[in-house]
């Protein structure tokens, strides 16, 4: 029988010809899609597949537990501070750590620039070019770019001759055929909708965001010290404020904080915002891509506005859980709880005692165990076609209550909505207002890419309202920044358990630890691409990128630009939940059609 | 101002991940050259790990980059290699050269677009002979390249001019570039059973 239909409702379809579309991700790491599409190539089956991660307790076990940031911050070199934050957090609720209101401040302050940048770069660098065809950009012509641009928005760099410039340089670097950045992609595909001069707008604005990203990431320099990697530590931050000058971070410093938060509103409302309204308004009818988004919503809730205050009413962004599309209740969520959260391997290369049975993280294994199904074409380390009905990714399945999740921007901001937070309802009502769409429209693909732009703008308008408040509390004299009471071992319990939560740019990132004796007896992550890259489940519910693609056509089936679309709109992050393990593995995405 | 704002006349930049390996020999590369020699202002050492794009900050306003890390030409395990200038982006183009590429190659061209930096460029890599232990660290082989990876290093630096001088007394906590804790003999002496 090829016709199913999955316990969270979705009818799956194996007959026809399958796509196989390996490595997806343009960061690092392996994602593996397959799908089967049918005679007029829509998507009916879909699989995802990731390669080798290895649980966090391989690195941890018997370490001191205020070392497990350093260590988790170089499991992903794109979401760094967020992996070392959640760890800090996890060490803290163990022992019982109030931190002081400066290190809660630069803490949010920290993540709301992690969000601003890296929703920034990955709009303009990794996803814009699945809808902008940087080639076509090449025909436009400069006068009506600018009248174009000028129609939008007042930013400043919009005359005839900037995008006559931008072009040239374009030219210069196609012809020279390094083309880098942008040469993983199908340029001249049908499914790029945009006339060239809305193209040659959006490639200026891919150079003006590479050049200003630079500036956001000044915030972690001045917080966080040595960066590429920040500092940080348990019980607070490890840096130091001296208004006056004398060592630490000063007013020089803050003021350039200051200034940067400003410059990041302006260009993140005057260049991101009305790119993509004007992307949108071109892909209207390609309505693609919701999956679990009108069903299955998660967000743990992250930015407590009162240090040390972990309930939702203290939230900037509130979380909890959306079942079923019902967006008239939040479900409150407890990572303590052993039923909520829990992580099965039915469908994962991994072994369980019972692998009916799901784990919650406290009690998390890790015990790999790679095998290919019965119906799997190829060799373990050629492997051609994977049986779904097998063991299939070293991806491991969570589950919330038994249900798939999906987790990221757009999942943080159903909830909020469905919580009713004002500012969240004004920007989502307002877009879709001027795009002329329902509500039921962001259930799908550029919703997802819709929310994380609207969340750009929010984290940086948050930013100001953050630095402003943390400012207050220094002028008023307090410049306490760490709580040092339980740094000592000797003041810890012989044995606790602890979890930390942060809302990673990704999603729901979750942290649990088991300490004994003062060292770490277990360590494990649930980070949010095991949620939206997750297999299927013992029951077969699928995950959010499998529910994602299900019914999207695609123009040409050897080039999946539908379905890089779909899964980028997710920010696929494969480094922490994955890594390259093919040292020749294919420099480019290859497609395989069988 | 942050250090972030400052021209760099040098970046010699350590790529790779300490947790995967002989993925770790540009790391402890970088951290044995601080160990033990001094630089004058203008001279970034860096633990680049595995950043990207967060690394375009600094790759964009360097004039040299001299990067170490862990490459795939085919060669013999723990066999060393050194190209330079515009070899670097024509080798990366051709056959998938170091584990980062898709990351790293990203950040010279993104640099090259935005600046026209780095002026000139040099990597010094090592053909690993495994990544796939998590926790581990570098094998006997890569190792023992460290020492030939850190002369090629002091004579490219030498070439270009860069004053440095061997450290007269040892390294302080301070003037680590990478926390303690994940330093090579703590990393290994704390590894899990």
């Amino acid at each position: 029988m090829t016709e199913t239909t999955t316990p969270n409702g979705f009818k799956l379809d194996t007959s026809g010809q399958r796509v196989v579309v390996d490595p997806i991700c343009r960061i690092e790491g392996h994602l593996r899609i397959e799908v089967n599409v049918d005679d007029n190539n829509v998507i009916r089956n879909a699989v995802s597949t990731g390669n080798m991660w290895r649980g966090l307790e391989v690195i941890l076990k018997g370490r001191d537990p205020r070392d497990a940031w350093a260590f988790t911050e170089r499991i992903c070199g794109v979401c760094t501070g967020v992996h070392a934050l959640t760890s800090v957090r996890a060490v803290e609720d163990a022992l019982g750590i109030q931190i002081p209101a400066n290190a809660n401040h630069i803490r949010n302050l920290m993540m709301l620039a992690q969000h601003t940048q890296d929703h920034l770069v990955h709009f303009y660098h990794l996803h814009a070019l699945d809808w902008v065809d940087v080639v076509s950009a090449l025909k436009a012509d400069p006068r009506a770019t600018s009248e174009l641009m000028q129609s939008i928005t007042s930013w400043p760099k919009s005359s005839p001759g900037y995008f006559r410039d931008v072009q040239a340089r374009l030219k210069r670097f196609v012809e020279s055929g390094q083309l880098g950045p942008f040469s993983n992609a199908y340029w001249g595909s049908a499914a790029y909708k945009l006339p060239p001069e809305a193209n040659l707008m959006a490639v200026s604005h891919y150079l003006e965001a590479l050049d200003f990203q630079r500036e956001i990431v000044k915030i972690h320099t001045i917080f966080g010290g040595r960066n590429p990697h920040p500092n940080w530590v348990v019980g607070g931050m490890p840096c130091s404020f001296s208004l006056d000058g004398t060592g630490g971070i000063n007013m020089e410093w803050l003021n350039l904080v200051s200034s940067i938060i400003d410059r990041s509103i302006e260009f993140i409302d005057k260049v991101y915002i009305p790119d993509l309204k004007a992307i949108a308004s071109f892909y209207k009818e390609w309505t693609y891509g919701g999956g679990l988004a009108g069903k299955n919503l998660l967000s743990y809730g992250e930015y407590p506005d009162v240090a040390n205050d972990w309930s939702q009413e203290n939230m900037l962004m509130p979380g909890g859980a959306i079942i079923g599309g019902d967006l008239s209740k939040v479900h409150e969520v407890d990572l303590r709880d052993p039923e909520q959260v829990q992580e099965f391997v039915a469908h994962s290369w991994y072994t369980y005692p019972d692998e009916n049975q799901g784990l919650h993280p406290w009690d998390g294994i890790t015990e790999p165990h790679f095998e290919l199904g019965p119906n799997a074409k190829g060799t373990k380390t050629n492997i051609e076609q994977l049986d779904e009905n097998a063991k299939y990714s070293f991806i491991k399945a969570p589950r919330w209550r038994g249900h798939a999740m999906e987790v990221g921007p757009l999942a943080r901001y159903v909830v909020a909505y469905a919580r009713g937070e004002e500012e969240i309802k004004d920007q989502v009502d307002g877009l879709l207002h001027d795009l002329g769409l329902p509500l039921p429209a962001i259930f799908s693909t550029l919703g997802r890419t819709a929310a994380r732009g609207l969340e750009c703008s929010w984290a940086a308008h948050k930013m100001r309202y953050v630095f402003d408040n943390m400012m207050a509390n220094l002028k008023a004299g307090d410049t306490a920044t760490a709580n040092m009471d339980k740094w000592e071992p000797e003041t810890w319990p012989k044995v606790t358990k602890g979890v930390g939560h942060v809302e990673a740019p990704r999603g729901a990132l979750g942290h649990w630890i088991h300490i004994k004796d003062t060292k770490i007896e277990n360590y494990q992550a649930v980070v949010p691409t095991t949620w939206n890259a997750s297999p299927r489940d013992p029951k077969g519910n699928i995950g959010a990128y499998e529910a994602a693609l299900l019914g999207t056509p695609m123009v040409d089936a050897e080039q999946p630009l539908e379905i890089l679309r779909t899964i980028h709109s997710f920010d696929p992050c494969l480094a922490c939940s994955t890594h390259v393990m093919t040292p020749d593995g294919e420099e480019l995405t290859t497609v395989k059609v069988r | 101002m942050p250090d972030s704002e400052e021209h760099i006349d040098t970046l010699i930049l350590g790529i790779g991940n300490v947790l995967w390996a002989d993925e770790g020999f540009g790391i402890r590369c970088v951290e044995e050259l601080n160990a033990a020699y001094e630089f004058p202002d203008g001279v970034r050492l860096m633990d680049g790990g595995t950043q990207g794009m967060f690394l375009l900050p600094w790759v964009s306003r360097a004039s040299r980059l001299l990067i170490f890390d862990a490459i795939d030409f085919g060669l013999e395990p723990g066999e060393l290699r050194v190209i330079r200038d515009d070899d670097v982006p024509r080798y990366m183009g051709a056959k998938k050269v170091s584990m980062h590429q898709t990351g790293f190659q990203e950040v010279l061209a993104s640099a090259r677009l935005l600046s026209g930096r780095p002026e000139r460029l040099a990597l010094i890599g090592v053909q690993p002979q495994q990544l796939d232990d998590y926790g581990g660290s570098l094998r006997p082989c890569v190792r023992a390249r460290i020492t030939e990876a850190l002369a090629e290093a002091c004579g490219q630096l030498r070439d270009w001019g860069v004053d440095y001088r061997q450290r007269e007394r040892p390294l302080q906590a301070d003037e680590r570039i990478g926390p303690g804790e994940l330093e090579m003999q703590s990393y290994e002496t704390g590894r899990p059973l």
